[in-house]
């Protein structure tokens, strides 16, 4: 698409929506939001990128492969549901530490693997979706 | 205890990701083997673990029963993940000879692992909707194995193939949909007590018959089995044995616990349309296989042909009856992936897979054609092989009941398959082999064809000790049927509530 208008939108557009995918990724699970919905915002961004610049240039923006972002991402989410192993509770239990308090009203934030779990879901849809994508949009 | 149940799942997962990473390199077929390795080790411990302790459950992420995700092993169960874990470790070495460069860097090992966590899984779980996730994950990670690779043929398999198990995914999906409405619950063990009290008994029966055709499309019954024969004879030798292997005895493993733990209610109805089906369903398959002249097509004629003795251990209903199913299911399993693996390296050595263009076997392979005896006679149920005893089970069961007719068709089922089996001997092996075709237009190097025939010598070893030595194993079958005819430890142990 050669729309000068597009192209200088979408270099606004993109890096908005890429950061709105991280801030609906980090609300996740106590508020709406969460890895699976930051990771389809995140995809659509870089869908608008390479439908401003091509497929090609697109693939150089996020410099690994789709494909590898979405196993790691599954990786990222396996492990993280292991990780209840060394706390003696079953799969994908969630693991919890509240710094400054002991829960969600009195800490001022937690570490927790469930955070972990939905950044491998966030990758997962992202790498998922941005090969499917941009499969349709090479094969053109 | 319920990591025992979760890492045969989690190991093939973890597998498919690390392979995936290396898939561009060498390591990435040795790591597939290795993690195959560690599946066969954790399928194993979990084995040894039901056999100690019995039926036993995990409430995944600490949500109690029936609000969370249960996994649970009983008998069954158990069997079918360490013989899943089998048949991936013998396709894991199988495919290191025939699996070309190209394709591993397409991620193919990443595919295979995730095929067979996927089947893991659809084994393990105890909750219905989770049933569906690990359809669903099968499904994909089958479609891409069929296509993978490339050309017409497979393509045009993976289109009939992924339309009509979509269409089944459906079938059953809006099944357990109508369920949850009635029930209000996906936990099977929960669900079993709920269906039995629920007012609209109609109802439920249409539910019933639901699950019956969605889990029957996918189990290639008939008369929903057209995707089988249609698909199976285009994909890599190793992926054909292993969707013949394992992924219709998904939909037989399914039917077997949706229809002994919570679809009981009208047995007389719902298991007799069941009686019915695996009659015709053993018929047609047989009859299917003797129009045939293609090496694969034959095969993928007589699964069908044996999904219906397995529906009919389920369908009789009788203890010694599903005793014969569930040994009919294992020995099945083992022997139709060897049958598959065998064509793979008869393709190797004569060139073809067309009965017409190849022959001469005995002459050229007289080892593969003493390997292609075992897994054939066993197929066909000549004693002393598996086939004999799973065979005698379901006949006796039916005699018992005086099901004379079901018991005749099944020996006539069987004679049937000996002529086709005589059929793939006398041309493949038998005749010389045919002028005018090339015999060996891509003669392996030895490298190649010792990978392929280290597990069909294993495979047939199985089939032979499971034939001479079969106490154990039938009863541990035996065992397993007690507890599918009364599943009251797989509700006890699943709800928590110890009597």
């Amino acid at each position: 698409m050669n729309s000068i208008i597009f192209t200088a939108a979408a270099r606004l557009l993109v890096a908005l929506m890429f950061v709105f995918s991280l801030f609906m990724l980090l609300r996740g699970h106590h508020l709406p939001g969460g890895g699976f919905i930051g990771g389809l915002i995140g995809a659509v961004s870089f869908i608008v990128y390479s439908l401003a610049c091509g497929p090609a240039e697109a693939r150089k923006a996020i410099r690994i492969s789709p494909e590898v972002i979405a196993m790691l991402g599954l990786g990222i989410a396996l492990l993280a549901g292991m990780f209840a192993f060394f706390m003696g509770d079953p799969l994908f239990t969630g693991q919890w530490y509240w710094v400054g308090g002991d829960s969600y009203e009195t800490s001022a934030f937690s570490l927790n693997t469930v955070l972990v779990f939905d950044i491998g879901v966030y990758l997962v849809v992202l790498g998922g979706i941005l090969s499917l994508s941009y499969a349709f949009e090479e094969e053109t | 205890m319920s990591w025992v149940l979760v890492m045969p799942i989690a190991v093939p997962f973890l597998t498919a990701v690390v392979a995936f990473l290396a898939r561009s390199y060498p390591a990435g077929r040795w790591i597939s083997l290795a993690g195959s390795v560690l599946s066969l080790v954790a399928s194993a411990v979990l084995m040894a673990a039901v056999l100690d302790q019995g039926v036993i459950a995990g409430q995944m992420s600490n949500w109690d029963a029936p609000f969370g995700i249960t996994l649970v092993a009983d008998y069954l169960a158990a069997v079918m993940v360490v013989i899943t874990a089998i048949t991936g470790l013998a396709t894991a070495i199988y495919a290191l000879g025939e699996i070309p460069e190209e394709t591993e860097a397409l991620g193919f090992y990443a595919l295979f692992q995730t095929l067979i966590a996927g089947v893991t899984g659809a084994f393990l779980t105890g909750d219905l909707f989770n049933l569906y996730v690990w359809f669903e994950v099968m499904l994909i990670a089958s479609f891409s194995l069929l296509v993978i690779g490339g050309g017409k043929d497979r393509l045009d398999a993976g289109i009939k193939y992924v339309a009509l198990n979509l269409v089944s995914t459906l079938i059953f999906l809006a099944g357990i949909g109508l369920l949850y409405g009635v029930t209000g619950t996906l936990n099977m063990a929960d669900m079993r007590e709920a269906v039995a009290n629920a007012e609209n008994q109609g109802l439920i029966t249409v539910i019933a018959m639901m699950f019956m055709v969605g889990f029957g499309v996918k189990a290639a019954v008939f008369p929903l089995f057209f995707w089988l024969p249609a698909s199976y004879h285009t994909p890599y030798f190793a992926i054909s044995a292993v969707f013949a292997g394992l992924l219709t005895k998904v939909g037989v493993y399914a039917l077997m616990r949706m229809f002994t733990l919570v679809f009981v209610g009208d047995v007389g109805f719902t298991h007799e349309i069941l009686i019915w089906v695996s009659v015709l369903t053993m018929f047609t398959g047989v009859i299917g296989a003797a129009a045939q002249t293609d090496f694969r097509k034959i095969l993928s004629f007589h699964i069908i042909s044996q999904i219906g003795y397995m529906t009919l251990g389920l369908a009789l209903y009788t203890p010694l009856a599903l005793m014969g199913g569930v040994f009919y299911l294992v020995h099945h399993i083992i022997v139709k992936a060897n049958l598959f693996f065998v064509a793979g390296l008869a393709k190797q050595y004569a060139g073809d897979t067309d009965l017409n263009r190849i022959g001469g076997l005995y002459k050229s392979a007289p080892l593969l054609a003493a390997l292609f005896i075992i897994p054939a006679f066993s197929l066909a149920g000549f004693p002393p092989l598996s086939g004999f005893w799973a065979k005698y089970l379901i006949v006796k069961a039916a005699i018992e009941l005086d099901a004379w007719f079901v018991a005749f068709v099944s020996l006539l089922v069987g004679l049937l398959t000996i002529f086709s089996m005589t059929k793939i001997w006398g041309m493949a092996f038998w005749k010389p082999h045919p002028e005018g075709y090339d015999p060996t237009p891509d003669r392996a190097p030895p490298k190649v064809t010792r990978a392929m025939i280290t597990p069909i010598a294993a495979l047939a070893a199985m089939t032979i000790v499971i034939g001479f030595y079969p106490e154990p194993f039938v009863q541990f079958a035996e065992t397993a049927a007690m507890q599918l005819m009364d599943p009251t430890d797989y509700v006890t142990t699943v709800l928590g509530v110890q009597p």
